[in-house]
């Protein structure tokens, strides 16, 4: 029998994430993708904990702590190190939807705007997770976080990261989901061979904050596909904008809304609202597609 | 390339440290096996060896053995009880119910 995916395992076990966590499941097809020859810059992150504690590593990669809003900038330090000597080693700068949606925005547009040779993953989790669920401009419209309570829930749509890198221009730039395996290996096969910075969004369920039952991850990254909240896409040079995984009969968003406890307290009406905005999104971003 | 230990290093003195703080060691000590409720238990009988369970395993416990069965090579799952946290994406995920939670005795 054939295999998918490579079957050669580089992020070993005995790792610190939760049950069913999203984030380290990218991380070990990422690495699967990437192999061994590679350098993680990581900033203040659920990641920075689930590496382990010092002088312990599960990645059994050289992978860099850093200041909250520094991955992107530490990795392109680390890439203009490697010129220097004369070595080909990807560079990756792994945060997650704090460190690149609200802290690290100033960093990533900078290596964006030099075209450093790095590759950014954003694993988007939807709050910061690590300090214990507080909102950031990822949390989409009516989310519970314990800075958005139920009686004040979140009523801000999320921040459109795709479109703030598309006009960057950079050379490459895709969503992915940890429920589609195979498209995220590819894209991440196909961001290696390229020169210059590329982007990648990675839908990432959070059992402990989204109040999910853990074994319900991999379901939950397939229904942000299969409701069209998340489109798998990739952009080129920010122009060419393509669907790799199409939807063919969308399901309604309640299917995804009602697993989720973050989303418990939502009526009819709040449901009905997404529901139309997720088809207006939709309508927006088919109109860029090819 | 970091050393694979089943106990976990401490530094006695400021001395015992590396020059640089780099991680020597991998994470091989820290049985996640004990923060399970529930265990995964695979019915032989029933699997069709397709790997999803191995192909969705976040921690990963599940490794793939390569065994012969009427001439063909087939790859066998089989959970690694020692770091498997017990999340449950396995049984979830299992196309033809292969896989079903069993609760830990102690």
């Amino acid at each position: 029998m054939k295999l998918t995916i490579p079957e050669k395992e580089v992020m070993g076990h005995g790792h610190l994430a939760c049950q069913g966590c999203g984030a380290a499941l990218s991380m070990r097809y990422a690495l699967k993708s990437l192999g061994k020859n590679t350098v993680l810059s990581v900033p203040a992150c659920c990641w920075s904990v689930i590496d382990g504690p010092f002088p312990h590593s599960a990645v059994n990669i050289p992978l860099f702590h850093t200041a909250f809003e520094t991955a992107a900038s530490t990795a392109s330090g680390i890439k203009a190190g490697f010129e220097m000597q004369g070595k080909d080693v990807n560079v990756v700068a792994w945060a997650g939807d704090g460190g690149t949606y609200d802290i690290g925005i100033q960093a990533l547009s900078g290596a964006a705007e030099r075209n450093d040779d790095i590759i950014y993953v954003c694993y988007d989790n939807e709050a910061y997770m690590n300090t214990g669920v507080q909102r950031s401009s990822s949390t989409p419209w009516g989310a519970w976080t314990t800075t958005t309570p139920i009686k004040h829930p979140k009523d801000r749509p999320k921040k459109d990261i795709i479109g703030i890198m598309a006009a960057h221009r950079i050379p490459y730039l895709a969503t992915a989901s940890p429920a589609y395996p195979e498209d995220m290996i590819q894209k991440f096969i196909k961001a290696k061979d390229i020169k210059g910075t590329r982007f990648l969004l990675i839908i990432s369920p959070c059992p402990p904050g989204w109040k999910s039952d853990p074994s319900n991850t991999i379901k939950l990254a397939r229904l942000a596909v299969q409701t069209r909240i998340f489109p798998l896409i990739e952009v080129k040079n920010g122009q060419e904008w393509k669907l790799t995984k199409k939807v063919h009969k969308p399901k309604p968003v309640v299917e995804y809304l009602r697993l989720q406890g973050r989303f418990r307290h939502l009526t009819e009406d709040d449901i009905a609202l997404i529901q139309k905005n997720v088809d207006e999104n939709w309508e927006i971003l088919s109109r860029k597609l090819l | 390339m970091p050393k694979a230990t089943e106990k976990q290093i401490f530094f006695k003195t400021v001395g015992d440290m590396p020059p640089l703080a780099v991680s020597l060691f991998t994470m091989d000590y820290n049985k996640t096996g004990t923060w399970r409720n529930v265990r995964p238990v695979i019915d032989y009988g029933k699997c069709t060896f397709c790997a999803i369970c191995w192909k969705y395993c976040p921690e990963p416990a599940i490794k793939l053995e390569r065994v012969e069965e009427n001439n063909k090579e087939k790859l066998k799952p089989i959970i690694d009880y020692d770091y498997c946290k017990g999340c449950g994406i396995c049984w979830t995920e299992c196309p033809v119910g292969a896989i079903h939670p069993e609760e830990e005795a102690e």
